[in-house]
C-alpha cells in the first residue's frame, strides 16, 4: 500500500478531508452534515494517513492521544448541555447567541457547542480503535 | 436570606467539582503548597453555610433549585435546615483542614493533584448527599460517594490489599446504594412525592401505607451499609488502606455518617414505629459492642480508631432507634463531637506515622518531646472522645445517658451497653493519645520531629472547636443543636445545654460518666492483659470466618459462576456466535409473521428510472461479487461495493444526510474490517465444505427474507405523521435550524444523543482495551508509540 505516489498525496488529501469534515460539521444545522457525519469523514482522513505514512506519524500530528480527544468530546457536549441551568431553564434547553461580526451574521449555540463534542467523540473513538487494530500490522 | 444568597447554595455544591478540575494544574506549578490555595474552596464554602446559621435557628428552611428533566419530575434541587446546615459546615470546615494536611502529608507524592482531584469530588459529592432534596438527585450523590470513596481507598491502587479494599467498600456500600434506590422509588409510588421538603410535609403517609416494611428495610439497607453497621462492618477498617487524610475525611468524620444522616432525614417518616424502635437499637448496640471489644484488639493506631468509628456509628444508630427525643438530642451532640474529635486523632495518627515511621503502637513511646503541639491536640481530641469536661464530647455523653436512661422501652440494656461501650473507648482515645507520647522513648524507624503546619493545623483546629462549642454552650444549643433536633423530630424543639451539671445530687447521668470514666481507667490500667484476652477468646473457629471472609467466598462465587456461564455458552469459535445470533435474528422476525399468518401483501412494483435499475444492479453486481471472491480480503471490498450503492439510492430518494453517513460508516467499516482480518491471521481463502456453506447461505437468506418481510410489512401500515410534523413545523422557530435530522440529534433528542456518544467512548476504550489484551507488545518494538500513548 505504501506506493511513493499514495504517500506524497496522503498528506494533502487528509489535510482537505479534515477540513471538508470540519465545514460538514460547522454547517449540519442547516444543511445535510453535523457532528456525526463530520467526525466519520476526519477518522477516514486519519485513517488513509495511517495506511500511506504509518502509525506513529498519525499519532505526532494529533498530538493527544486519540482517547483523549474522545474524552474531551465527551466532556464538551456534557458542558454544553449546563448553560440553560444558569438561566433557570431544563438541563439541555438550547442557548443561542447571534450578533454581527464583520457584516456577518454569526449564531454562535449551545447545540453547535454539542455537536463539536459528538464529532470529537466519534473521531477520538474510531481512529483509536482504526490505530490500534493498524499498529500491529505495521510493527 | 435573598434568593441570591440561597441560590449561591447551587455553586457551593458545583464549587468542589471546579476545584476538582483545576487541582491537578496547579498542584503542578505549585506542588504540595497548592493546598493554601485550594483550601479556600471549602473556607468559602463554609463561610456561605453559616450564613444559614441563625435564619434557620429561627425555624425556616430554603430550598434551591433547577430544574432538570421536568417531565419526569428530576430536579436539580437542594433543601437545607437544620440538620443539612450541620452536616454541610462539618463538610466544608473539616475539609479546609483536610485539604491543607492533605498538602502536608503527601507532599513530594507523584499523584498528589489527583489525589486533591479526588477529594475535592468526594467533597462536592458529600455536600450534593446532604443537601439533596429530590429523591434522585440525592441517590446520584449518595453513588458518587461511594464511587469516590472507591478512587481515594483504592489511591495506591499497586498494593493488592488497597485494591481489594476499595473493591470491598465499593461492592457493599454502591450495593447498599441500590437497595436504597429501590426504597426510593417505592416511596415515590406510595406517596406520590419525589422531594424530601415535600416528604416531610406529611410525614405519616409512608408508616400509614401498606408498604412500610418494605420501604423500611430498603432504607436501612443503604443506610445500614454505609455506616458500616453490623454485619457490613467489615468494609470499615479495610478501608485504612487509603492515605490518612481519606481516614480522617471520608471514613470518619463525613462519608460513614451519611447512613445516620439518612436515618435522621428519614427520622419523621418512619421513627417511632416498633419496628424501628426494636431493629436500630439492636443493631446499633450489637455494632458499638463488637466494634469496640474489636478495637481494643488492635496494634494498629488507624485500625484502633477505625473500630470505635464503627463503634460510634453503632452508638448513634442505637440513639436514633429509641426515637425518644433526649436520646436523639444526644445522637445529634455526639455526631458533632465524633466529627471533630475523630477527624483530629486520625491526623494525629496520620502525622506520627508520618514523622516516626510507624502507627503499631506498642513500637512507639516518648514522643512527648519531639512532638509536643501534637501531643497536646491528641490529648485535647482524646479527652473529648472519652467525655471528660470540659469538652462537647463531655456534654454529649451527659446527654445521651440521660436519652438511654430515660429510654421509653429498655432503658436499662441501653444504659449499660452504651457505658460499657464508651468505657471502651476511653480506654483507645487514652491509647491513642498517651501512649506514642508517654514513657520511655522508643526507637522509631524515622527520627521523629514535630510536622510543618499544614499536619498539625486540623487536628488544633478541630480538638480546639470542640473545646469552644463547650463554652458557648447556649449558643451551641440554641443555632446549632436545636435546629438540627428539631428536623429530626419534625416539630421545632429547644435545646439548653449544660457545661457543669444543673445539680450533682441524683443526676443519672452524672453517676453514670462517673461510673464510666472509672471502668474506663481499670480497663486502660490493664490494657495488655485486657487485650490478651480478647485475642484468646476470638481465636478459634469464630474468628476464621467473620463477615470479611464471607465477602470473599460471596465473591468468589460470583466469578466462577461467572466462569462457568461462559464457558457453557462461548466455546470460543466465531462462527457459532454468528450463527446463533442470525438464527435467533431469523426467528424474531419470521416467527409473528409465521403465527399470525400476517404476511404482507405484495407490494405494487412502482415505476424506477433506468439510472435507479442500475444502481439496483450494482448492489447486486457487489453481492455477487462477495459470493465469487477467492479471498476474503476481495469478499470484504466487495461488499462494501453493495453499501456504497445503498449510499447512493438513499441519495436518490432524498435522504442525502442519510447517504453520506452510510458512505462515511461504508468506507469505515471495510478500512477496519480488512485490518481486522490481517491481524486475525487467517487463510486468505474459506475452506468450509459445500454442505456448511449451505447451512450458512440459508442462515443468511432467512435473515434477509425476514428483515425484507418485516420493512414491506412496516411500510404497508398508515403512517402516523405527528412526529414528522411536530418536526417539521418546530425544527426552524424552536430549534433555529433547518436540517430537521441534525435538530433532532442535537437538540430535540439531544440526552439521547449524549447517552450515544457516551457509549461510543465506552465502546472505544473497551476496543482498545481487549487489542492490547490479545497481543502483548513485543520488547524491541518501536517505543516511540508507547510513549506517546503513556503521555496521553
Amino acid at each position: 500500500m505504501r506506493t511513493v505516489i499514495f504517500r506524497t498525496v496522503a498528506p494533502y488529501l487528509t489535510a482537505l478531508m479534515v477540513l471538508f469534515s470540519i465545514f460538514v460539521l460547522l454547517r449540519g444545522h442547516n444543511e445535510p452534515g453535523g457532528g456525526f457525519i463530520g467526525g466519520l469523514i476526519a477518522a477516514s482522513a486519519l485513517a488513509i494517513f495511517g495506511i500511506a505514512c504509518g502509525v506513529a506519524s498519525v499519532r505526532r500530528a494529533i498530538v493527544f492521544h486519540p482517547m483523549s480527544i474522545a474524552g474531551f468530546g465527551l466532556l464538551l457536549g456534557a458542558v454544553s448541555a449546563l448553560p440553560s441551568l444558569f438561566k433557570k431553564q431544563p438541563f439541555m434547553t438550547s442557548q443561542w447567541l447571534e450578533f454581527k461580526f464583520f457584516d456577518v451574521n454569526v449564531a454562535l449555540s449551545t447545540p453547535l457547542f454539542f455537536d463539536i463534542g459528538v464529532y470529537l467523540v466519534v473521531v477520538g473513538a474510531i481512529s483509536s480503535i482504526a490505530l490500534a487494530l493498524e499498529e500491529r500490522e505495521s510493527d | 436570606m435573598t434568593q441570591v444568597a440561597i441560590d449561591t447554595t447551587l455553586l457551593a455544591i458545583l464549587a468542589p467539582f471546579l476545584a476538582a478540575a483545576i487541582a491537578p494544574i496547579l498542584t503542578r506549578y505549585l506542588k504540595h503548597n497548592a493546598a493554601w490555595l485550594l483550601a479556600l474552596v471549602p473556607a468559602w464554602i463554609f463561610w456561605h453555610f453559616t450564613g444559614f446559621i441563625a435564619p434557620v435557628s429561627e425555624g425556616q428552611s430554603f430550598i434551591a433549585a433547577r430544574s432538570w428533566a421536568p417531565i419526569y419530575r428530576v430536579d436539580f434541587s437542594f433543601y437545607i435546615d437544620g440538620l443539612a446546615t450541620v452536616f454541610a459546615l462539618l463538610i466544608s470546615g473539616i475539609g479546609t483542614f483536610i485539604i491543607l494536611y492533605a498538602g502536608g502529608y503527601m507532599k513530594g507524592h507523584a499523584q498528589q493533584g489527583r489525589f486533591f482531584s479526588f477529594l475535592f469530588l468526594f467533597m462536592g459529592a458529600m455536600l450534593g448527599l446532604v443537601l439533596g432534596n429530590n429523591l434522585f438527585t440525592l441517590f446520584i450523590f449518595w453513588e458518587l460517594t461511594s464511587i469516590t470513596s472507591f478512587l481515594l481507598i483504592g489511591f495506591n491502587h499497586l498494593k493488592a490489599k488497597s485494591r481489594r479494599a476499595a473493591i470491598q467498600a465499593l461492592v457493599v456500600t454502591g450495593g447498599g446504594g441500590l437497595i436504597l434506590l429501590a426504597g426510593f422509588v417505592m416511596i415515590i409510588s406510595v406517596t406520590g412525592e419525589v422531594s424530601m421538603s415535600e416528604l416531610l410535609k406529611s410525614p405519616d403517609v409512608i408508616r400509614n401505607s401498606g408498604y412500610f416494611v418494605p420501604i423500611f428495610f430498603l432504607i436501612l439497607g443503604g443506610a445500614f451499609t454505609k455506616s458500616a453497621q453490623f454485619p457490613f462492618h467489615f468494609w470499615l477498617p479495610n478501608a485504612m488502606e487509603a492515605p490518612t487524610p481519606v481516614s480522617a475525611f471520608l471514613h470518619s468524620a463525613t462519608m460513614v455518617k451519611a447512613g445516620v444522616y439518612l436515618l435522621m432525614r428519614m427520622h419523621p417518616m418512619l421513627g417511632g414505629t416498633d419496628l424501628w424502635m426494636t431493629v436500630l437499637p439492636v443493631f446499633g448496640g450489637a455494632t458499638l459492642l463488637v466494634g469496640t471489644i474489636l478495637a481494643v484488639r488492635q496494634t494498629d493506631l488507624k485500625l484502633m480508631l477505625a473500630y470505635t468509628t464503627v463503634a460510634s456509628l453503632g452508638l448513634l444508630v442505637m440513639l436514633i432507634g429509641t426515637s425518644y427525643e433526649r436520646a436523639l438530642e444526644g445522637a445529634v451532640l455526639y455526631l458533632i463531637a465524633h466529627s471533630l474529635f475523630k477527624g483530629a486523632l486520625f491526623m494525629v495518627a496520620g502525622t506520627i506515622d508520618h514523622e516516626a515511621g510507624t502507627r503499631d503502637v506498642t513500637k512507639l513511646g516518648g514522643l512527648r518531646g519531639a512532638m509536643p503541639l501534637t501531643f497536646l491536640f491528641a490529648c485535647l481530641a482524646a479527652l473529648s472522645m472519652s467525655g471528660l469536661p470540659p469538652f462537647i464530647g463531655f456534654i454529649a455523653k451527659e446527654v445521651l445517658y440521660y436519652g438511654t436512661s430515660g429510654a421509653p422501652s429498655a432503658a436499662a440494656l441501653l444504659t449499660v451497653t452504651a457505658v460499657v461501650g464508651n468505657a471502651l473507648m476511653l480506654v483507645i482515645a487514652a491509647a491513642v493519645a498517651l501512649k506514642p507520647f508517654l514513657g520511655p522513648k522508643v526507637e522509631t524507624p524515622k527520627a521523629a520531629h514535630e510536622g510543618p503546619v499544614m499536619l498539625w493545623a486540623g487536628a488544633a483546629f478541630l480538638s480546639i472547636t470542640g473545646l469552644v462549642l463547650a463554652f458557648t454552650t447556649h449558643w451551641t444549643g440554641a443555632q446549632l443543636i436545636g435546629p438540627m433536633l428539631s428536623s429530626l423530630t419534625g416539630t421545632p424543639t429547644e435545646v439548653e445545654l449544660h457545661l457543669v451539671p444543673p445539680y450533682f445530687i441524683g443526676n443519672v447521668a452524672l453517676m453514670l460518666s462517673i461510673a464510666t470514666v472509672a471502668l474506663g481507667v481499670v480497663l486502660f490500667w490493664q490494657l495488655d492483659r485486657l487485650r490478651a484476652l480478647i485475642a484468646g477468646i476470638l481465636v478459634g473457629p469464630l474468628m476464621n470466618w467473620g463477615p470479611d471472609k464471607g465477602f470473599d467466598q460471596v465473591i468468589a462465587a460470583i466469578v466462577s459462576f461467572a466462569a462457568a456461564a461462559t464457558r457453557f455458552l462461548q466455546n470460543g469459535k466465531m462462527q457459532t456466535y454468528m450463527a446463533l445470533t442470525f438464527v435467533v435474528t431469523a426467528i424474531a422476525v419470521l416467527l409473528p409473521g409465521y403465527l399470525s399468518n400476517g404476511w404482507p401483501a405484495v407490494p405494487k412494483m412502482p415505476h424506477y428510472h433506468f439510472y435507479e435499475w442500475g444502481i439496483f444492479l450494482i448492489a447486486i453486481m457487489g453481492l455477487g461479487a462477495v459470493l465469487i471472491a477467492k479471498t476474503r480480503l476481495t469478499a470484504i471490498v466487495s461488499l462494501g461495493i453493495q453499501g456504497f450503492a445503498v449510499a447512493i439510492i438513499f441519495m436518490l430518494f432524498g435522504a442525502p444526510d442519510l447517504a453520506f453517513t452510510q458512505l462515511m460508516v461504508e468506507t469505515l467499516s471495510v478500512v477496519i474490517l480488512a485490518l481486522v482480518m490481517t491481524r486475525l491471521k487467517l487463510t486468505p481463502r474459506d475452506h468450509r465444505s459445500g454442505a456448511a456453506a449451505l447451512v450458512t447461505g440459508v442462515i443468511a437468506v432467512a435473515v434477509g427474507l425476514g428483515l425484507a418481510l418485516t420493512i414491506i410489512a412496516i411500510t404497508q401500515q398508515p403512517f402516523d405523521r405527528t412526529l414528522s410534523d411536530f418536526f417539521t413545523e418546530y425544527s426552524r422557530s424552536i430549534a433555529h435550524g433547518r436540517n430537521i435530522v441534525n435538530v433532532i440529534l442535537v437538540d430535540f433528542r439531544g440526552i439521547d444523543t449524549l447517552g450515544e456518544i457516551a457509549v461510543v467512548t465506552l465502546a472505544g476504550l473497551c476496543v482498545l482495551a481487549l487489542i492490547r489484551v490479545r497481543t502483548p507488545r513485543p520488547k524491541d518494538a518501536d517505543p516511540a508509540p508507547l510513549k506517546n500513548e503513556e503521555a496521553a
